[in-house]
């Protein structure tokens, strides 16, 4: 991945509009389930929040509301994908991936099924609700599966191609989504390419890798420390696997430093597998905007996000940092 | 209708072969679970004798009857009745939990081989069950689909959230088939954690339920009549066994759930269940 992003015209508008990933969801659901008869949908009562409902409403005869069970949820999503169904199953993040994660782990991945989770109300910006609906440990969780394949879109655009991409692979699938509105990153006419990152902005001084809702964040961070002479590369990782360490790679050759944004734990996240990746392709100073081992707590999506350092205010000063600690590496070679 | 004399026979002698098979099986692995397959194998050969539409003809039929063993640890005596149907080379059943054996130490999905899902961890099996019947409703098949549980797996919270869906969706084509043979590793289930009536709960739950005699081959088989007649709800069969069942020293004894019986004591197996 060499050239400047022809597939991602920015949006034009200033400020960007805002839709909230899920409903990309529910409008993805109703495009599969008007084209493809063995598309199933599973929600455990929050079919409200999660926007399977209106799936449900179009086909009641492949809409299952399991109610507040959700290992159950899972393991019928699996017998029914066993079947030959492609089967949605829906929760918020904290309760599909942690409650049922022995179900996705035993049911789904062992024997390799076409179920497709896709979990809403992920990370901080669930916000009011606080800690116990917080789920920053989701990605981690479903990336160190087997068979697994894990997706994280930044806004609605990325979404609703990412739930169509989901439907096409032909095995189990994690999808994060958000419950508050994101900022449009991308136009109507983007691209997504499944397991590819995307390059949404040149630079030479520093990558910035991104996904979800920190893109749009990183790339006003972007903004900020060009307006101090630092260009940065954004990628936007919304594929975290399988992994695209191709582009990783050619982030630490071309770029020297390496900066992680994501609304998760860095333990076993995105900060995690980057690092990873660069340890053993080529090795660079890195640094990581994420939660700290730690949970989070009540407040509005975007207060937490400024509390935590996922604005762009905190990524262009970890930013910084970082650039200093690559001036003094490359002085002491 | 009750079964004919010789077809009660036929049952018997495959429940007896599975006895056989289990302890050969356990004791060339040198590890797994004798005790189980032995309890379980009166209703395990009623069910693969005379009601689960499998043999090595359907095997890849999607609309034929589905089984998923809930305890998992108890496939010798799965494998067994697998092989009796010809969809198991016989000569492949000792291979049983080695390395490169498609015959894993709890089974894992295998079309060819009939295995409808993979399996082990305890709870799971009524979950899938329960999708699998619903995909057949949705497909309009009349498939059927059996799932084997028992008294230790009936500790687990999910089988309730199974169990409750299960009579939500009228899933009246589920068939689950509990062994209670009162065991389970630690010691007496009773002891440890006593699930209590199993049957009760299941008709609360909204099931059609029943006790049934585990080791009463008619019994068994005018069980699974009922549940096939069954037009609104699931069916739940209680079966009452005993662990290690025609192995005199094995019988009702929880230290033979997992271990497996050196040469001495396999051969003394194998004489009481009359193997040639």
């Amino acid at each position: 991945m060499s050239a400047p992003p022809d597939l991602a015209p920015l949006s034009a508008e200033s400020p960007p509009k805002k839709v909230a990933t899920r409903n990309a969801y529910g409008e993805a659901l109703l495009e599969l389930g008007a084209t493809n008869p063995d598309v199933v949908v599973l929600d455990a009562d929050l079919s409200g929040s999660t926007k399977t409902k209106a799936f449900g409403k179009a086909h009641p005869d492949r809409f299952l509301n399991m109610g507040v069970a959700e290992a159950n949820m899972i393991g019928v999503a699996a017998g029914l994908a066993s079947q030959g169904k492609v089967a949605f199953a829906s929760s918020f993040a904290m309760f599909a991936t942690g409650k049922a994660f022995e179900q996705i782990r035993q049911s789904v991945c062992v024997p390799d099924l076409n179920v497709k989770i896709c979990a809403t109300h992920a990370g901080l910006t669930v916000g009011e609700d606080g800690k116990s609906h917080q789920m920053l440990e989701d990605v981690t969780l479903m990336r160190v599966i087997p068979n697994m394949h894990v997706m994280v879109p930044a806004d609605s655009v990325e979404a609703k191609q990412c739930i169509h991409a989901a439907a096409e692979i032909n095995g189990p699938v994690y999808v994060r989504l958000s419950r508050g509105a994101t900022p449009i990153v991308f136009a109507e006419n983007y691209k997504f390419q499944f397991g590819k990152a995307a390059m949404l902005r040149e630079g030479h001084d520093l990558a910035i890798i991104c996904m979800g809702v920190t893109v749009s964040a990183s790339m006003q961070a972007a903004e900020l420390l060009a307006q101090d002479g630092i260009q940065a590369r954004v990628l936007n990782m919304a594929t975290i696997k399988p992994f695209d360490h191709g582009a990783v790679a050619a982030a630490a050759r071309d770029c020297g430093a390496i900066l992680t944004a994501e609304e998760h734990q860095q333990n076993g996240g995105l900060g995690d597998a980057v690092a990873q990746s660069v340890v053993l392709s080529h090795p660079v100073p890195m640094a990581m905007c994420a939660m700290d081992d730690s949970f989070g707590q009540s407040g509005t999506g975007d207060e937490l996000l400024a509390h935590y350092g996922l604005d762009s205010n905190g990524i262009a000063a970890r930013a910084k940092e970082l650039m200093q600690r690559k001036a003094k590496t490359a002085g002491s070679v | 209708m009750a079964l004919e004399t010789t077809r009660r026979d036929e049952i018997a002698a495959a429940a007896n072969q599975v006895r056989i098979d289990t302890i050969r099986m356990v004791h060339a692995a040198a590890c797994g679970h004798p005790g189980g397959p032995l309890g379980m194998a009166d209703f395990m050969a009623t069910l693969f004798m005379e009601h689960l539409n499998l043999d090595a003809s359907n095997r890849h039929a999607p609309d034929r009857d589905r089984f998923v063993l809930g305890n998992g640890h108890t496939c010798a005596g799965y494998y067994s009745l697998l092989a009796q149907k010809g969809l198991i080379d016989r000569d492949a059943l000792l291979t049983f939990r080695k390395f490169g054996s498609p015959l894993q130490g709890h089974p894992h999905r295998n079309h060819d081989l009939g295995i409808d899902f993979s399996t082990g961890s305890l709870g799971n099996s009524l979950s899938v069950s329960l999708g699998m019947a619903l995909a057949a409703k949705q497909n309009g098949w009349d498939t059927r689909v059996y799932s084997a549980s028992s008294d230790g797996e009936s500790q687990e919270g999910q089988i309730w959230e199974a169990a409750t869906a299960a009579a939500h969706y009228g899933a009246s084509n589920l068939t689950v088939m509990v062994d209670f043979n009162n065991v389970q590793i630690d010691g007496y289930m009773r002891d440890v954690m006593d699930v209590r009536d199993l049957r009760a709960k299941y008709e609360a739950f909204g099931w059609h339920a029943v006790d049934v005699d585990g080791h009463d081959i008619d019994a068994i088989d005018a069980a699974l009549v009922a549940a096939r007649e069954e037009t609104e709800r699931p069916s739940a069969l209680i079966l009452e066994t005993l662990i290690g069942k025609g192995v005199s020293f094995m019988e009702n004894q929880p230290g033979w759930h997992g271990v497996a019986p050196n040469d001495e004591e396999a051969a003394k197996a194998l004489q009481e269940l009359g193997a040639s």
